[in-house]
């Protein structure tokens, strides 16, 4: 059962400013890629996390700065929000040298070795072994950290994802394990795909906390974060959080959207993560639609420089192409 | 002096890596308890541990994946994938994960990660357990690629792998191991990635690596005794690949075999072909040839894998031939 509605929210207002905050950042850096994708300034694939954004938004609002996130190819939301700049990630989506990957990886590949984002995994559940590796690193060399993955419903299906999950738990590794249930892998539903569709139940079969979250809710999203990573942190070996959510729009910008009805999509709009957290919060009376009005303003200028920064930035010289294949060596 | 065998000094190796370096661990199938599926990490497991020496289930894909993570997390993990075979269970990783990171990322992280496995055929193991994918491996920009055939390069080709700050696999031939020699110097900085002369000769150049180069080395032993004298170019790495040494050698000799135990088509042969074709066409005096495996999967019967393999009489017949002229 949610909690919302029920309870008040749970954080001081300034924390709830934040979510609110976040969330509309994803929200308004996407429409703007899909807007400037149509104008052909942004190619390749982009897969679009509207309608997803409280799953990143109140996973990595509970790391450390210090703790790793490893994400999928629909990462544009958990990069923003770890606070890669929102320049540099639209000057990657847009090609160029002044990119969060110097224009090598676009939408699917974004990396910050500062912010420790290991990417931008376009190959599902691809990213779980590399989680379980910086988990075993940290292990290993007693830091207290937290990896946090991201990984959709679909990443169950491949053989990487029990690897990865029997991996962890069978030496008790560091890993937050995030299902991001969106209900489709690309345009296949989970019942079409899984015998079993309860992602919990395979995730407790390798020994681990599983728990399934409203991934609509940030609040929810937010609390079971907060303590899955604080016992993580705390030496008590992986957890599985399953946040049931849904993509509002097509699973790329080459998907016809054939395998879904409209009302189905309408059915979850109204359960929109961003809408229905602040009409909680004007419900308690400690957020304005002024205060909407305002984060959104100052969401619109970061989004205009990011786009005014990506559109005048350099291409990268052809002359340079074969860099970065190896690490530069004073000896070599 | 002593001799040593191929699969005591790639021991040694380890354990000197254990010895001086606390981020370096061993993860494989096998490695600890039974030391090793060649028994090459035996007794480790006493020496430095269960969180050091670690054994993995059967999970190529996972535990390469976690080799991956490790070195991003700042370990200097050593996979043990125990044969070639099974690194098709692991070739995303290795393919779209370890040798693209640095690149996809803009140059913001390195792989420093070192994969080992045992590769080739000569054991009668059939279809699925024989595979020789060279080329394969060093097909990939990203990846490096160490063929150990000499106990000198048993015993530091390791080390080489684990001082280089991306990912780099070291393929040791099944039948090295047993192999024996004496060990010489280690590399110097210089040559650690460059090709080797084992043989210096006149008439023609063999060109070998890894499992083939011994008997590439015993081939050029009987042509001598037919007054053919051949160089023996030991390639060493295959990616980065020494096309200097190689072109310069053919140039001289103007003949060329290239043995190698993968099959002929597409193989990395072909290759080291197109290079002499690129740079010493002029120089040629006969067409290079190639002693690949034969183009079937690999049979168990003992006289039908050793006809689909590389012998020394296949190499010493092309040699005759682009010597002497005629088919091989």
């Amino acid at each position: 059962m949610t909690l919302r509605g029920i309870h008040p929210v749970p954080f001081p207002i300034e924390e709830s400013r934040e979510l609110v905050h976040q969330m509309l950042r994803i929200r308004r850096f996407e429409e703007a890629c899909a807007e400037w994708y149509g104008l052909q300034k942004i190619r390749g694939f982009l897969h679009l996390y509207i309608g997803e954004e409280a799953v990143a938004t109140g996973v990595i609002h509970e790391l450390a700065p210090d703790d790793a996130i490893v994400a999928t190819y629909r990462e544009h939301g958990h990069a923003l929000v770890r606070g890669v700049p929102a320049k540099a990630l639209m000057a990657e989506m847009f090609g160029r040298s002044t990119g969060c990957s110097r224009g090598r990886g676009g939408s699917m590949h974004l990396f910050d070795a500062e912010r420790r984002f290991y990417g931008g995994n376009a190959i599902v559940a691809g990213g779980l072994p590399v989680a379980v590796g910086l988990g075993l690193a940290d292990r290993m060399l007693a830091r207290p950290r937290v990896t946090a993955c991201f990984f959709g419903e679909g990443a169950v299906a491949e053989g990487a994802f029990h690897e990865a999950m029997n991996l962890a738990a069978l030496w008790q590794l560091p890993v937050l394990f995030c299902c991001e249930n969106n209900g489709y892998a690309m345009g296949t539903a989970l019942a079409r795909s899984q015998s079993q569709t309860d992602l919990c139940a395979r995730a407790a079969s390798y020994g681990m906390p599983a728990r399934a979250v409203d991934g609509m809710d940030i609040v929810a999203v937010t609390l079971a974060a907060r303590e899955a990573a604080a016992q993580v942190r705390n030496g008590a070996g992986p957890a599985f959080l399953e946040f049931q959510t849904y993509r509002f729009r097509a699973h790329s910008m080459f998907d016809p959207e054939l395998y879904r009805e409209r009302a189905e999509v309408e059915l979850w709009r109204e359960r929109g993560p961003l809408h229905t957290f602040t009409d909680r919060l004007k419900a308690e009376k400690v957020f304005s639609e002024a205060d909407f009005q305002r984060i959104d303003a100052e969401v619109a200028d970061e989004i205009r420089a990011a786009l005014e920064f990506a559109d005048t930035s350099p291409l990268e010289p052809v002359e340079d192409l074969l860099r970065d294949v190896h690490t530069p060596q004073a000896s070599a | 002096m002593s001799t040593t065998s191929a699969r005591e000094a790639l021991h040694d190796a380890l354990r000197e890596a254990l010895t001086n370096d606390s981020r370096v661990l061993l993860i494989g199938e096998d490695v600890g308890r039974y030391g090793g599926s060649y028994a090459v990490s035996k007794s480790l497991l006493t020496e430095f541990g269960p969180q050091r020496i670690r054994d993995a289930p059967l999970s190529e894909l996972g535990f390469t994946g976690a080799g991956v993570g490790a070195a991003l997390g700042g370990l200097r993990p050593i996979i043990e994938i125990m044969t070639v075979n099974f690194s098709l269970l692991a070739l995303d990783q290795l393919v779209n994960t370890a040798a693209t990171l640095r690149h996809m990322s803009g140059g913001q992280f390195s792989v420093p990660l070192v994969v080992r496995m045992a590769t080739g055929a000569g054991r009668q193991l059939a279809a699925q357990h024989s595979h020789s994918f060279d080329g394969w491996f060093a097909h990939i920009p990203g990846l490096k690629v160490l063929t150990p055939g000499t106990v000198t390069d048993a015993r530091y080709m390791l080390g080489i792998a684990l001082a280089d700050p991306d990912p780099v696999i070291l393929l040791e031939h099944a039948q090295f191991y047993s192999e024996t020699g004496t060990i010489g110097a280690p590399p110097t900085p210089d040559e650690a990635w460059r090709a080797a002369t084992r043989r210096v000769g006149r008439d023609l150049t063999l060109i070998a690596w890894g499992g083939m180069l011994s008997r590439a080395l015993a081939a050029a032993q009987r042509l001598a005794a037919e007054g053919i004298e051949a160089e023996v170019l030991d390639l060493r790495s295959l990616r980065p690949l020494d096309n200097e040494r190689l072109i310069e050698s053919v140039r001289r000799t103007r003949r060329a075999v290239v043995v190698d135990e993968s099959w002929r088509t597409g193989s990395f042969a072909a290759e080291i072909s197109a290079r002499i074709m690129e740079g010493a066409l002029y120089e040629l005096d006969a067409p290079v040839l190639r002693v690949c495996s034969a183009e079937v999967p690999m049979p168990y019967a003992a006289h039908l894998e050793v006809a689909a393999t590389p012998q020394i009489e296949n190499i010493v017949a092309a040699a005759r031939s682009v010597v002497h002229g005629g088919s091989a």
